[in-house]
């Protein structure tokens, strides 16, 4: 269990480096965190080996199953990597920096939001935040991506959340059983 | 550069049924908001602080949350934050934002330290495996739901498709990193808008 909390073996330098690219992240997650999630796993999963695939898929799904802000898989992803001072760093590099500036946006009163300036800032990021978040979604199918099963429970995924009033807990609760039974892997 | 805009001031704020007494009630109603979000928060936001609180009008909550998406970061934890800031000042939003996330990150550390206990046992790998695969599945659903905001964009569904399409490619495929993808090609996409949108609305 403390294996879990402590620092999994990395250094100072480490964990600044965790906090500054979060913070980085923080400020380029446009559309919100989970947009951040492709390049988290590229840096964390790839370049320095901190994680698994199959943990930060799993630090995405328990986020997600459990009720409160999705981005609390940044926790997670923080624990995995370096137990408790692993998740103060995500945490507090994911949220301060854009805390910081809605907190000030917000003080700056009411805006015009019909100006060009913020239209074209809109129009442009709209596609872009669409890609991202496919992207999000085929970062997450790494550790399941070679079995049928799991195309067809993302299949049914979409189509039970574009067609249907089905509450996700319902499609995670499938998931888990699909998973349980053997058809993703 | 001088916007040449004649459009009208905007109207003034309807005045919302009820205010939030103090930060702590801001972080009780926040606190239960977050406990029924499963999935995602923003639509019991709406519920909760729209219909049932009454402190937020339809048109304001729409207000802010457009405030909240526009700004880097989590929606919900933005929204919160201002809202927050706007009746009690650093105290409210952090009292939100607090109610927002503290209970559900202990949830959140207590689940995945019990799953740590199981982790070896096949059952459970297998479980959250499929609840990965679900996962991946309501990302992409946000994402096809988000084509709808496409009919309206300046820059056209072709040009829209194909912006989507690219980011998939560097950011999914090619694995760029993002700061390159949100800067560049984000930076590209925010320009021919602009131009796009200066073109149909000459400015008189």
């Amino acid at each position: 269990m403390t294996a879990l909390w402590g620092l999994h073996g990395l250094g100072w330098t480490d964990l600044l480096n965790l906090l500054l690219h979060f913070m980085l992240l923080s400020m380029l997650a446009v559309g919100g965190a989970i947009t951040a999630a492709p390049d988290m796993q590229r840096w964390l999963v790839r370049e320095q080996g901190w994680l698994s695939d199959e943990q930060f898929t799993a630090s995405i799904a328990i986020a997600q199953a459990a009720p409160g802000p999705n981005i609390l898989f940044v926790a997670l992803l923080g624990l995995h990597v370096a137990g408790a001072a692993g998740l103060v760093a995500t945490m507090v590099g994911i949220m301060l920096p854009s805390s910081l500036v809605a907190w000030s946006v917000g003080r700056l009163g009411r805006r015009r939001s019909d100006t060009v300036a913020m239209r074209a800032f809109t129009a442009g990021l709209t596609p872009l935040t669409l890609g991202l978040l496919l992207s999000t979604g085929w970062v997450l199918t790494a550790p399941t991506r070679a079995h049928a099963g799991t195309w067809l429970l993302i299949g049914l995924t979409v189509l039970a959340m574009l067609k249907t009033r089905l509450s996700p807990l319902w499609l995670i609760a499938a998931g888990a059983v699909a998973g349980m039974l053997g058809l993703v892997g | 550069m001088a916007e040449a805009d004649p459009a009208p001031d905007p109207a003034p704020d309807p005045v919302p049924a009820r205010q939030p007494r103090s930060a702590s009630e801001l972080f009780r109603v926040f606190n239960r908001l977050a406990l029924q979000g499963f999935g995602g928060v923003l639509p019991i936001a709406h519920r909760e602080l729209v219909e049932r609180e009454r402190w937020l009008a339809p048109q304001q909550f729409v207000e802010l949350l457009a405030l909240g998406q526009v700004l880097p970061g989590p929606n919900i934890i933005n929204m919160a934050i201002i809202f927050g800031d706007r009746h009690f000042g650093w105290r409210g939003a952090l009292a939100a934002a607090g109610g927002l996330l503290v209970v559900p990150m202990l949830i959140v550390l207590v689940l995945a330290t019990l799953y740590q206990r199981v982790a070896s046992h096949p059952l459970a790998a297998g479980a959250l495996r499929g609840m990965g695969v679900v996962a991946a599945g309501l990302v992409i659903a946000t994402a096809l739901k988000l084509r709808h905001t496409l009919a309206a964009n300046p820059l056209g569904r072709p040009a829209c498709y194909a912006i989507g399409a690219a980011t998939l490619a560097l950011v999914g495929g090619l694995r760029w990193p993002l700061a390159w993808v949100v800067l560049g090609l984000g930076s590209v996409a925010m320009a021919a808008a602009w131009w796009r949108i200066r073109r149909a609305e000459p400015p008189k």
